[in-house]
């Protein structure tokens, strides 16, 4: 019996050792990529890891210090940063809505708030295309290729699982301590302030930054909405596709760049990644 | 009580405001458009009305439109087959104690936070001929020549690896988060009762599980049919039409041919769509939590 067991050990090791590899085999090329020069990468592929000896730096540098790609970075960093800051806040007041008053219909809105979710991005590219450069004009201002036009349709995708995420956490908070606040003349800010944020905060947490990290990695409507002033960094990465005798390595750069938000998170959220990505159906 | 109720939609109201603008208002928007032929780089770049529902009847016998959709669906219940018997698998072997586990667990999470597009250049510069390992391992190795720009069945299968390659730690982290939720009673009574192990899985996991699973399937399911960016890096949706998922093709007949009513039609129908396999699923889910209470 005993036997048995080590032996279901090692074969669970094995199998897990071979799927990690799987994983991290094409990363590892990406990187390896990323830091030699285009000779080096021609011919048969050398899968040893040269970059202790030598790393191309001009990789790096090319894109992010000389060229175009410094503007996508920062326009990445402006729109998910504001992005996450504006989701948190809209969904804490729209969940403490939910949650303390009894809204007539508040359980369909609970429901339209997630179709909007789940509805596939491609659908919609026409109809914001044109509502962003010629329906809702402001003078000579469009919202196309602007950043803030970015920031808020973000918000249609983020904030009804940021809703889904804080509504499970404020239900929790007992409605009586909000009573006993008001009791004593505290304001509806006072509330939020003092009460909700404290106790919510590890949800507030997860929940701004899943809201980042999904403004940070979209694709598909910040290459149609945006031309020249607010690419991010995705479209950039795009870009390579169509260009003739693409530069590898520059890509590999860029792409390695642009996932780093994102590993840093990954210990921070890896947690709670689960609850996020199933809109808190099933706990992590 | 009248005021408290004003203060909560007033705390709505900037949400609603948002949801209506950029959700509503485009559907609507795309509903209206849908129903005329409009083409800005034509010689008459305004609405035409050529009858109702023209538009949509074009569609029924678009071949391509339509291949485009089966693809779509073939796609999705193929990754989700392998995903969803990959993903259990591993999420029991999780449930046992292994050396390193936590690592490999770890590492398994990482491409969850991978955006679409870097995951695409990720396989793009993994597979691409000339440059790629991968066709030179299976070339050297196997003698299998890899070349998925001229193939059309290996374009298709080496999204779908690489879908694979992306989403099964979804779906492994999902049920292990569900099976570490089972109540143990029924395992011990099954054990006194003298059950097997294949026993114990088909008569007390599977059954328990099924709400955990149909979460899964429905969110797996909404993202692979709208699955755009990783196909439009790895392989731009060919060759031929072989990658041409719904999401891509509408994206080619607007903004390649202009073809804004014909491409609002088909907008609304993948949306009606994915709304109606959407909608049986959340039936499925609800009846299911009635018949549990």
């Amino acid at each position: 019996m005993k036997t048995k067991k080590t032996f279901s050990k090692i074969g669970t090791t094995f199998l897990w050792s071979i799927l990690t590899i799987i994983t991290l085999f094409p990363i590892y090329w990406m990187v390896l990529v990323s830091t030699r020069t285009p000779v080096e990468l021609f011919g048969k592929p050398d899968l040893s890891p040269t970059f202790f000896q030598k790393v191309h730096w001009k990789n790096f540098t090319k894109p992010f210090l000389d060229g175009i790609y410094a503007d996508y970075l920062f326009n990445s960093i402006i729109v998910a940063t504001s992005n996450a800051a504006l989701v948190t806040i809209l969904a804490l007041m729209a969940t403490y809505a939910l949650s303390r008053f009894k809204l007539p219909g508040s359980e369909s809105i609970f429901f339209w708030t997630m179709t909007n979710r789940m509805a596939p991005p491609a659908a919609f590219l026409l109809p914001l295309f044109l509502l962003f450069s010629t329906v809702f004009k402001f003078g000579d201002f469009t919202l196309f290729d602007t950043k803030i036009g970015l920031i808020l349709l973000y918000c249609v995708f983020n904030l009804p699982f940021a809703i889904w995420l804080l509504k499970g956490i404020i239900d929790g908070i007992p409605k009586e301590l909000d009573e006993a606040m008001i009791v004593d003349g505290a304001n509806l800010f006072t509330i939020f302030r003092k009460l909700i944020i404290p106790l919510a905060a590890p949800g507030i947490a997860v929940t701004s930054l899943l809201s980042f990290l999904f403004a940070w990695n979209e694709y598909l409507l910040a290459s149609t909405l945006t031309s020249v002033y607010a690419r991010t960094i995705p479209t950039g990465l795009s870009e390579f596709v169509t260009t003739t005798g693409t530069n590898w390595g520059t890509m590999a750069a860029v792409a390695l760049v642009s996932m780093l938000p994102a590993l840093l998170f990954l210990f921070a959220v890896q947690k709670h990644i689960v609850a996020g990505l199933t809109f808190g159906a099933v706990k992590g | 009580m009248l005021s408290k109720n004003k203060t909560g939609w007033l705390l709505l109201s900037p949400t609603i405001l948002i949801l209506v603008l950029a959700g509503l208002v485009p559907f609507i928007y795309v509903l209206y458009v849908g129903f005329f032929q409009w083409n800005p780089l034509a010689v008459d770049p305004s609405l035409q009305f050529e009858g109702f529902a023209s538009n949509y009847r074009r569609l029924i016998f678009d071949e391509v439109f339509l291949e485009s959709i089966w693809r779509s669906i073939k796609f999705s219940v193929v990754t989700l087959t392998i995903e969803l018997s990959l993903g259990f698998i591993l999420a029991l072997s999780l449930l046992s104690s292994f050396p390193l586990k936590s690592f490999f667990r770890s590492v398994h999470t990482l491409p969850l936070v991978i955006a679409p597009i870097v995951v695409g250049s990720i396989f793009k510069l993994f597979t691409v001929q000339g440059l790629g390992p991968l066709p030179h391992i299976l070339k050297d190795y196997f003698g299998y020549t890899l070349n998925y720009g001229l193939n059309a069945d290996q374009a298709f299968w080496m999204i779908v690896i690489m879908d694979v390659w992306h989403w099964t730690p979804f779906v492994t982290l999902t049920l292990l988060a569900g099976l570490s939720a089972l109540p143990q009673d029924p395992y011990e009574s099954a054990k006194i009762d003298g059950a097997n192990n294949f026993q114990i899985f088909t008569y007390i996991t599977i059954p328990m599980m099924v709400p955990v699973l149909i979460v899964v399937i429905f969110i797996r399911l909404m993202d692979s049919l709208k699955i755009v960016d990783e196909v439009w890096m790895l392989t731009g949706g060919g060759p031929g039409y072989a990658t041409r998922f719904t999401g891509i093709h509408i994206w080619k007949e607007v903004f390649e041919k202009r073809y804004y009513g014909l491409g609002s039609a088909m907008s609304i129908l993948y949306l009606y769509i994915t709304i109606v396999i959407c909608w049986v699923l959340y039936s499925v889910m609800v009846a299911r939590g009635k018949n549990e209470d």
